[in-house]
């Protein structure tokens, strides 16, 4: 801890002297209330990155990053206080890991010119580029989500999911509601039943919806939970005998802390991912060499190669890379907030450039256009061993059902434009 | 020295009756309106505006709708939540139907909506009482809350179940949304609380208020002395209400501009308005506005100290605040059961008798 004191009172000095100014990525997190157990290995993630590149790379193109975190409990108005109290020190990306806060955030970033990150969350008609100019959702959203949970199990059930129940447990929040218009959809097209089942905040009392569960014997279900609702539904599920291989939770679902607390109850529950599980990367070995064993580490330092983290450092990892491209395209190494929009609309992640950042097979291969902000929407399924505590991938990355969800995206964006009287761009 | 009514003389009933009857009061009232409404406006920026003032003005008129419930008319409410949640459910299904009115309307209308479902869920005040009041304004809470998320109507059908103030302006200035300026805000909500503050200051003081107090300190000899507990409690609910609903619509509209109802009018909210009134004091219109500071300001420059100034880590004085704020609670709750109005009154004493003891 001291250590850490030490170094972030260098960085301060560091950052006041006239030399050149940082680049500010603001980390919006929380590490406390009931959603602080997947805020903190995401905020650590993301912290860490940065600080690897200070300390291998010297920083970005040259100049230094720097983490700005403040800490909004997952709490609507803190998170505007923190917007505004981090806005003037030059933030190039927010990244708020809320999806009430991004709610709030699309219209505010839009007007203060500064791009919005929100990855595999948020408002999911933003993958619209033509409507939603500052934000971005790539590399995957949760309508694809919840398709891609879909199109697992039609494999599972050789292609007909006629006649079945999906029983849908979710955050009853602007998070948890997101996938309900894509799976209505997707069960008028394939025919299944779904029962909706909606969870209220924090998420601690859900004896009444896994009562239901029993009673209406659903033949899957889909988890759209967060925080500790997610240990309490495995639980719940676990009490009740459900069979865990039929029940998948969306990737905020799908943590070790999650399940965790069931024990060996919780073996074989599947999760959605948009990226790979694991610390098995030589990125690690980066990681461990110049931010672990140097004490630099940003919370406990407990969490690296979680699940959460993993996805913090690849948010990160995503932001780090839109930032070269800023500095290609703007030419300078000293970029804005309008250079960051721009280098995120022209990033493109291909298998060579995660090999060469140490992670390869680590996520998918996309290309951000100024039509699509979401990338291509490739998701895979996780499933957790409770023998051995570990995720394993057991199905690959795969495309989901873009005519579904693109038809809904562009309802969903044209009545948002309509609303707010904006021009479309991309012409 | 400062502070007496010595050479203060008054030559009329209405003199006699105003609201601040001490000069130096007065003058402090009149530098307060001046500052507030001719000089921060020039200074505001967008986080002393989204961060600070904007929801302590908004509290404040929350607090003071509370006050006059609970403080006044001694009907203890836990609806708070709810009944923003319907002003700002009103002022966004006004603003999205009628665009072209002025937001000003909009939201004179949510409160006035709000009015009317605090009346209808004052009826069980008729008959019950104190905790059981209390449980029942409870249900209104929880009610209204699963109402908004259940009826797509009211959220006009939007996939998240969130509701975004759309643009809108007051004299051809933007006033909500996200290039709204700083001052114009911030006026808008001065405006809204100077308002109220000036209607529930003189309500309080006349015989509506009057009757209020009656019921409070004893329903059954109030009815024996003529007040009507059905209009006196039913306007009180009616007039609280109000405020509350105004305090909602600009909460939603002005302040956040987006809002999830069970996140953003939850019972915390419910609770916290309740901590406003009873910390900064039962039945005082300052009160509200000394509460409504304490519970908005305090986290803000608790975190500002620690994170900024110290350069603590963020999550340990998230920590602190709660053991700070909720020390500080317990401490004014023993050392002045009557809230920071009462500190303030004890000093307006001592400052009138200043510099002798006695």
């Amino acid at each position: 801890m001291n250590k850490k004191l030490a170094t972030l009172a260098l960085g301060a000095l560091m950052a006041a002297g006239p030399a050149m100014a940082d680049l500010v990525f603001p980390s919006l997190s929380y590490r406390t209330g009931p959603y602080a157990a997947g805020g903190i290995p995401f905020a650590d993630g993301y912290a860490d990155y940065f600080t690897l590149l200070n300390e291998r790379d010297g920083g970005i193109g040259g100049v230094p990053a720097k983490v700005i975190e403040c800490e909004t409990g997952y709490n609507t108005e803190k998170g505007v206080e923190c917007y505004e109290s981090t806005k003037g020190e030059g933030a190039l990306v927010y990244q708020p890991l809320s999806t009430g806060i991004t709610y709030q955030l699309i219209p505010k970033t839009t007007a203060d010119d500064i791009p919005m990150h929100t990855m595999g969350y948020g408002r999911t008609s933003a993958k619209n580029g033509k409507v939603f100019s500052h934000t971005f959702n790539y590399p995957a959203n949760y309508w694809d989500g919840a398709s891609g949970a879909i199109n697992y199990l039609l494999e599972e059930n050789g292609g007909d999911l006629s006649g079945k129940k999906i029983a849908l447990v979710y955050h009853n929040s602007a998070y948890g509601k997101e996938p309900i218009r894509t799976l209505e959809e997707l069960s008028k097209k394939h025919g299944f039943e779904l029962v909706a089942l909606p969870v209220d905040h924090p998420g601690q009392e859900q004896k009444s919806q896994w009562l239901q569960i029993r009673r209406d014997r659903p033949d899957y279900v889909l988890m759209w939970g967060w925080g500790v609702m997610n240990q309490v539904a495995i639980q719940e599920a676990a009490n009740i005998r459900f069979p865990m291989e039929n029940f998948i939770g969306i990737w905020w679902s799908g943590a070790e802390h999650d399940v965790m607390p069931a024990g060996a109850a919780a073996d074989g529950y599947k999760a959605l991912t948009f990226h790979n599980v694991g610390s098995d990367y030589p990125l690690y070995d980066d990681l461990k060499k110049y931010v672990v064993d140097a004490g630099k580490a940003a919370g406990a330092g407990d969490q690296v190669g979680t699940v959460l983290y993993n996805r913090g450092l690849y948010a990160a990892m995503l932001a780090a890379e839109a930032a070269k491209k800023a500095q290609e395209i703007s030419g300078k190494a000293d970029i804005t907030g309008a250079d960051m929009r721009a280098g995120m609309e022209a990033l493109e992640i291909t298998e060579e450039k995660m090999a060469e950042l140490g992670l390869p097979n680590f996520g998918p291969a996309f290309t951000v256009t100024c039509e699509n902000h979401g990338g291509n929407g490739m998701v895979g399924v996780t499933q957790w061993d409770a023998d051995t505590k570990t995720w394993s991938l057991i199905s690959d990355f795969k495309p989901t059902d873009g005519e579904v969800i693109g038809a809904l995206i562009e309802e969903d964006s044209a009545a948002y434009a309509a609303e707010n009287n904006i021009e479309l761009r991309c012409n | 020295m400062f502070y007496r009514e010595a050479g203060d003389f008054k030559t009329s009933y209405r003199d006699d009756n105003q609201t601040f009857p001490i000069k130096f009061d007065r003058y402090r009232y009149y530098v307060v309106l001046a500052v507030a409404f001719g000089i921060i406006p020039f200074i505001i920026n967008d986080y002393w505006a989204n961060a600070l003032l904007l929801p302590f003005l908004i509290y404040a008129i929350a607090a003071i709708g509370l006050n006059i419930l609970v403080g006044y008319c001694g009907q203890v409410s836990l609806g708070t939540g709810g009944f923003m949640a319907v002003g700002a459910y009103a002022c966004y299904k006004l603003m999205t139907a009628f665009p072209d009115v002025s937001m000003f309307i909009h939201v004179i209308l949510a409160g006035g909506i709000t009015a009317i479902v605090g009346v209808l869920f004052g009826l069980p005040s008729l008959r019950i009482k104190g905790f059981y009041l209390a449980v029942a304004t409870l249900a209104a809470q929880f009610f209204l809350v699963w109402l908004f998320n259940r009826v797509p109507w009211f959220y006009n059908y939007s996939a998240s179940g969130q509701i975004n103030a759309p643009e809108r302006d007051v004299f051809g200035i933007i006033i909500t949304g996200p290039n709204a300026p700083a001052w114009a805000t911030y006026l808008f909500c001065l405006i809204f609380l100077t308002a109220c503050a000036i209607i529930a200051r003189n309500l309080t003081r006349g015989t509506t208020g009057r009757t209020w107090m009656a019921i409070r300190d004893m329903d059954i000899a109030a009815e024996i002395i003529g007040v009507n507990p059905l209009r006196a409690k039913l306007s009180a609910f009616a007039v609280s209400s109000f405020f509350v609903g105004v305090s909602g619509a600009l909460f939603f509209a002005i302040y956040l501009g987006a809002v999830e109802v069970g996140e953003a009018f939850g019972i915390q909210k419910s609770f916290l308005v309740l901590f406003m009134v009873i910390i900064g004091g039962l039945g005082s219109i300052f009160g509200s506005f000394a509460g409504a500071a304490f519970l908005v300001l305090l986290p803000v420059v608790l975190k500002l100290i620690g994170v900024d100034l110290l350069g603590w880590p963020t999550d340990i004085v998230a920590h602190l605040q709660l053991v700070i704020v909720g020390g500080l609670i317990i401490l004014f709750l023993i050392l002045e059961p009557h809230g920071l109005a009462q500190l303030w009154r004890v000093a307006k004493e001592k400052l009138r008798l200043w510099p002798f003891p006695h």
